[in-house]
């Protein structure tokens, strides 16, 4: 019983099967990974607050995660939307749309970046419209969000849609009987059900927002202060070979993942603890 | 094949499953193995078949040890709860797997895996379903298919988890009842596992009832029904009525009655209990020596059976089943006073509670 | 994403106590489609528009030029590396967590999707730190004449980085929820391991290995932050698709860079059809397991 127990499991194979796993693991995760730290490391305290706290940085994280956040928010009443009406109801279609809802996991981030300019940008389908009417999208920070928007858009749905399909109708019948309206059905028992998915799937939009890249570069405009997002910024130093400042701003950046990990295995657990 | 376990013993975590178990299965016996959930009884037969491995002790297939033989080597058939089938192969390839994974040497000829199958199939009467699939079939239909599974490999030994708990009522007593007849055919030695004292005293040559990991007792099924050996085996077969008292140098006094327990016969003056199934409890209207005073709380027509709740003066509940035709002469009523007479008690010293 | 999509059940109502009025199912179609045309329909006709725009020709000669050829090649290898070495983890890294309990198991789940949650730049630039001029291995690497950063090396690295979870968080959820009574039944009746694992396992999980695998060869091509950190964007020899769409748009021959977007367009079409058809073969196996059980 030292730390398994697979004495009690005859199958084959757990010991090299477990090895290799932590092998190319180490190999490809992890070790990778830590160089990121180590290199941190090496900075001195000063160089390393002053890296990731000089005010194009600031702005820049001011950028992402506002962005990422009204992204997330959009995405979570959106997300709830569509798969109420993925699960509840018939309309033609719906199985296309249904798998339609996993194209942003799907299609490249480049192709989504350089698509969503052209839409957005004064000549494009949607901002020949939108632009005399004095809403720019393109080349602002509305674009990001839109990006963001268009990326972080399965999560919710995803998450939201099992929790509904497995939802026993005999509980909304049960409410029903004891004299809740509809809206009231939804707001006291489907929707507390609900919650913990929807949180989860916020979260994990928020999280994809801050890290993207590629779908929104095209878009941005990508003015220091105003629309340079994070990860942006870390390309900008690499290529003035400020590998110091890059790497610096790299390990907030991947702290920040960390944090939302450990915020979404806590929302998963939280979610489970009606279970039996 | 005899089957010997030597002093097994096993846990998982700080659970013990099984402590210091010994048990001989004769050769060609149909064994039960009795108990509640988590009394070990799965334990013991996956160790057995080497799913799972003991602690300590040893296992001997006929005299020679197997403790550490690898599953695939052990030549047991094993059923399982779920039965396990695998369910993207038809029900011929099922039944032939165990043939088609030989090695290329013993591995028999297509003809002759065919073959085999299909008088497999004929002995499990599913002849015309060969090229189903297990998601196809009724839950009755792949418990024969797992048996003719585990046995189309000529198993030494043929190992059932619970191979009727998965079952409706009416299913389950035909299919036992082949079971039982289909035994009596190929004798190989067989145990099974099973919570349900009505299946074990029915189909099994043997019944060993578990308890928190251990054996309680080990017996023909009338030997296990008609003399329990311990409180807890008379609790686990059948109804039971417990009445407290005292039990001195080989007399027993419970509640007024006065009897001789030979086998407490080195009792000082020690709290006792005496259990009586509640078949066998006589009503009588008139009071007589032995008998208790009770009142009728509540009767209720169970088929051909009256279940009668008395209760004693001192509010003390007794459970009799008596015959239709018994309780109709009695003419009782709720609220009669009648007497109430255990015809065969068994008392234990000790305070072994339910 | 997630397995439990694949338990889908009944829930198509028409009315009674559990449902709305109809007004304002329609209401609410209505705005949950004008979304989804918004964001997903619009976006992907574009893509198809802009490439077609100056016709049938310009559209193929734009896949004609060498410069994307040899993207199209590059993306191809890496692929090619970058799948199977990820479906050999994933289908290994899925046994030993699925079929045994171990400490820390949720622990080494958890480490399995981190790639997921580090944005792609941070994932490109870990391996500049490493294997880079600056990096630990740089000097050494010089000396010795290797190149792995702006080189195929790098990208493929990069590649594998980002799409390492793929194939093992969609086979432990499976793997899982089959259990391993199959497996046990298997080996009673004397198969060997790896007959057990080819004639048991394996059919069981084939939908959900086709899923993994679809997914990350996805990924594989479009990837563009890590990628486009590591490769040094030297034309006609370290571009993949996704980086000669970029540097084309940034060139301004946009039906040209659209004409390239397009096949990656595709292969997200193809991705989701093939992902929806292994998501039905698997929803079907585990409603049959169900039923057994």
């Amino acid at each position: 019983m030292a730390w398994s127990n697979r004495k009690n499991n005859v199958l084959p194979g757990f010991t090299p099967a477990l090895g290799y796993t932590v092998f190319y693991l180490s190999l490809i995760v992890l070790i990778p990974l830590s160089a990121l730290f180590f290199k941190t490391a090496t900075l001195s305290w000063d160089d390393f607050l002053a890296a990731v706290s000089a005010p194009r940085v600031l702005a820049s994280y001011r950028v992402t995660f506002g962005a990422s956040l009204a992204a997330a928010v959009v995405n979570a009443f959106f997300g709830v939307l569509v798969a109420w009406v993925l699960v509840r109801y018939r309309f033609p279609g719906k199985k296309l749309i249904d798998a339609l809802v996993d194209l942003p996991f799907a299609l490249p981030t480049a192709v989504a970046g350089i698509t969503l300019a052209s839409i957005y940008s004064s000549n494009g389908w949607l901002g020949r419209y939108l632009e005399p009417s004095g809403i720019k999208i393109a080349f602002t920070p509305l674009g990001i969000v839109i990006a963001m928007i268009f990326i972080g858009l399965p999560f919710v749905v995803r998450t939201v849609q099992p929790v509904l399909e497995e939802l026993d109708q005999e509980v909304e019948e049960a409410a029903s009987c004891l004299g809740a309206g509809r809206w009231q059905t939804f707001r006291r028992v489907l929707l507390p059900t609900m919650l913990p998915a929807i949180l989860t799937g916020f979260a994990l939009a928020f999280a994809r927002a801050v890290g993207e890249y590629g779908s929104i570069i095209f878009i941005a405009g990508n003015m220091p202060l105003v629309s340079e997002i994070t990860p942006l910024l870390i390309i900008t130093k690499l290529e003035q070979y400020d590998y110091a400042g890059a790497t610096a701003i790299s390990t907030v950046m991947l702290v920040v993942s960390f944090l939302m990990l450990l915020c979404i295995n806590l929302l998963q657990k939280w979610s489970r603890r009606f279970a039996e | 094949m005899s089957i010997d376990i030597e002093a097994v013993s096993k846990t998982f975590g700080s659970f013990s499953a099984l402590s210091d178990v010994s048990l001989k299965v004769p050769s060609g016996e149909l064994v039960a193995l009795l108990g509640p959930s988590g009394s070990g009884k799965t334990s013991l037969l996956r160790i057995i078949a080497g799913l799972e491995t003991p602690d300590s002790g040893r296992i001997l297939f006929d005299g020679v040890e197997a403790t550490n033989r690898q599953v695939k080597d052990r030549q047991v058939g094993f059923v399982f709860q779920h039965y396990a089938l695998f369910r993207h192969m038809t029900v011929f390839d099922n039944i032939a797997f165990g043939l088609t994974v030989k090695p290329k040497k013993e591995r028999p000829g297509k003809q002759e895996i065919k073959d085999k199958v299909h008088s497999l199939l004929k002995l499990i009467q599913l002849e015309q379903l060969a090229d189903r699939y297990p998601g196809q079939l009724s839950g009755g239909q792949r418990q024969r298919v797992a048996l003719a599974r585990a046995l189309a490999v000529e198993p030494q030994v043929l190992l059932l988890d619970e191979p009727f708990g998965a079952l409706d009522a009416k299913v389950r007593v035909e299919l036992r009842r082949w079971l039982r007849r289909l035994h009596d055919e190929i004798h190989v030695t067989s145990v099974f596992v099973t919570h349900d004292q009505e299946e074990a005293l029915e189909v099994a040559d043997r019944i060993v009832v578990m308890n928190q990991g251990q054996i309680e007792q080990q017996g023909t099924p009338s030997e296990v029904y008609d003399r329990p050996a311990t409180p807890f085996v008379y609790d686990f077969l059948g109804n039971v009525n417990l009445f407290k008292g005292r039990v001195h140098e080989g007399t027993a006094q419970m509640g007024g009655i006065k009897l001789s327990s030979p086998e407490n016969a080195s009792a000082n003056d020690a709290p006792a209990v005496g259990y009586v199934r509640s078949h066998d409890i006589a009503i009588e209207r008139d009071s007589s020596e032995g008998a208790l005073k009770a009142e009728v709380r509540y009767l209720l027509s169970v088929g051909p059976l009256v279940r009668v709740d008395l209760s004693l003066p001192d509010g003390g509940p007794i459970e009799v089943d008596l015959p239709r035709d018994e309780a109709d002469k009695l003419g009782l009523k709720v609220g009669d006073q009648v007497f109430a007479r255990p015809r065969k008690m068994r008392v234990f010293v000790d305070d072994y509670q339910i | 994403m997630q397995v439990g999509r694949v338990l889908k059940k009944h829930n198509q109502r028409g009315g009674g106590s559990t449902s709305e009025p109809a007004w304002v199912r329609y209401l609410l179609v209505t705005v949950a489609l004008i979304f989804l045309a918004l964001f997903l329909l619009l976006p992907l006709a574009a893509v198809f528009a802009q490439a077609l725009d100056k016709g049938w020709e310009a559209y193929l000669e734009a896949l004609k030029e060498p410069d994307t050829l040899s993207a199209i090649r590059l993306t191809l290898t890496t692929a090619a590396v970058c799948v199977p070495l990820n479906l050999f983890f994933g289908i290994v890294a899925s046994w030993a967590i699925a079929k045994f309990n171990f400490r820390g198991k949720s622990f080494l789940i958890t480490l399995i999707d981190l790639p997921f949650s580090v944005s792609p730049v941070v994932s490109g630039l870990i391996y500049v730190l490493i294997f880079g001029l600056q990096g630990w291995l740089g000097p050494w690497l010089q000396d010795h004449d290797i190149k792995i950063i702006f080189a195929v090396p790098g990208i493929i690295l990069a590649t594998v980085f980002v799409t390492f979870p793929f194939v093992a968080r969609e086979l432990i959820p499976l793997m899982e929820a089959q259990g391993r009574e199959e497996e046990e039944a298997a080996l009673t009746l004397g198969a060997s391991g790896l007959q057990t694992f080819f004639r048991v396992t394996f059919p069981n999980i084939k939908w959900g290995i086709l899923y993994g695998v679809i997914l990350c060869n996805a990924r594989a091509m479009g990837e563009f932050g890590a990628v486009s950190v590591v490769s040094g964007h030297v034309r006609g020899s370290t571009n993949t698709i996704p980086l000669q769409v970029e540097i084309l748009y940034n060139e301004y021959s946009y039906a040209a860079a659209f004409a390239v977007a397009s096949l990656l367009a595709l292969l997200a079409l193809v991705t989701l059809a093939v992902k929806t058809a292994a998501e039905w073969k698997m929803q079907q196996t585990v409603t049959v397991s169900e039923k057994e059980r």
